[in-house]
């Protein structure tokens, strides 16, 4: 392994702190957003399933509404 | 035709396909460009190694200045307009701003240690980039403390007194004596960098930016559905 890389002239724990911390927060951002979408899919798809007929065509109206259920079609 | 257009936009924002491909995309420029930033790219004649740690933190400066401005521009929209969807675009805008905003801070701290000595000095572009970041909290706190309609008066108003803050900062560095060093980056007149260095650098603000785009998405899509859950029942 070619320690000059992890090294990098003394300043390696400089730089692979700064490389090391911006990525932690990638994943984590990514993350939560991640487990917020899911949620709020879930929660779309319990609605929807408690919606009545006439409900369900005014609601497919909208094709915003419609685009979303097709993203939870599988929880329906 | 306006409605057409914001139908076809909303349509694009909501796609998953889009948003996988911009995952794609982000992955594919990030690989590259922390290859060429950690290891292609050369080392400073004057800060040799600790140099590369401007492969994260420029762009992380970039960006989070860049949503701000945006935020603010839209709020604006939102105050004069009442639009709606200017509130969901700027309110998922947000999170990824504030993000790239710390992680401008934090690695420029670590940064200054080996340049300057210190993990910190109260100097105006330090100073200024701390002060948007309390902008940027101040903002999603106030999503969190008010309810839904004070919330937007309050955080539009955050957001346009905070965008005073943007031109401080990107001139602070002319303005006063400054530890940090200015600008060598110039859309105006050249830049004072040399392309060995210019292309990793671009290649992690574009998958940078990159990241902040799907985050813009996921955070979207999180908010409109919150608004289309509590419209269902109501049909």
């Amino acid at each position: 392994m070619n320690l000059d890389l992890l090294i990098m002239n003394g300043y390696g724990l400089y730089v692979w702190s700064a490389f090391a911390f911006t990525l932690f927060n990638f994943l984590i951002l990514y993350k939560v957003t991640s487990r917020q979408l899911i949620k709020e899919k879930a929660k779309f798809a319990r609605k929807y399933e408690t919606l009545n007929s006439d409900q369900i065509i005014l609601a497919h109206k909208q094709s915003t509404n419609r685009t979303f259920v097709k993203t939870v079609a599988h929880k329906i | 035709m306006l409605s057409l257009i914001t139908e076809k936009t909303k349509k694009i924002l909501i796609s998953s396909k889009f948003r996988n491909l911009i995952f794609i995309l982000f992955i594919i420029f990030l690989s590259v460009g922390l290859f060429e930033a950690l290891i292609l790219s050369p080392q400073d004649y004057i800060q040799s190694d600790s140099v590369r740690i401007m492969y994260v933190h420029v762009p992380s400066a970039w960006i989070s200045l860049g949503i701000f401005s945006m935020i603010a521009f839209l709020s604006l929209g939102v105050i004069i307009f009442k639009n709606k969807n200017f509130v969901l675009i700027s309110k998922s805008l947000a999170p990824s701003g504030f993000i790239f905003n710390l992680i401008a801070l934090v690695t420029g701290s670590i940064w200054g240690k080996p340049t300057w000595g210190t993990w910190w000095a109260w100097d105006p572009r330090i100073t200024s980039m701390l002060v948007l970041f309390l902008f940027y909290f101040l903002y999603l706190l106030s999503w969190k403390l008010f309810e839904k309609n004070k919330a937007v008066k309050i955080s539009s108003y955050i957001s346009i007194i905070g965008v005073i803050n943007v031109p401080i900062i990107k001139y602070s560095v002319d303005w006063w004596a400054t530890l940090h060093q200015p600008s060598s980056i110039n859309v105006l007149s050249e830049s004072t960098i040399h392309s060995s260095m210019l292309i990793p650098l671009f290649l992690m603000t574009a998958a940078f930016a990159l990241f902040s785009v799907l985050i813009f998405l996921m955070k979207y899509n999180v908010e409109l559905i919150k608004v289309k859950n509590k419209g269902l029942n109501r049909i």
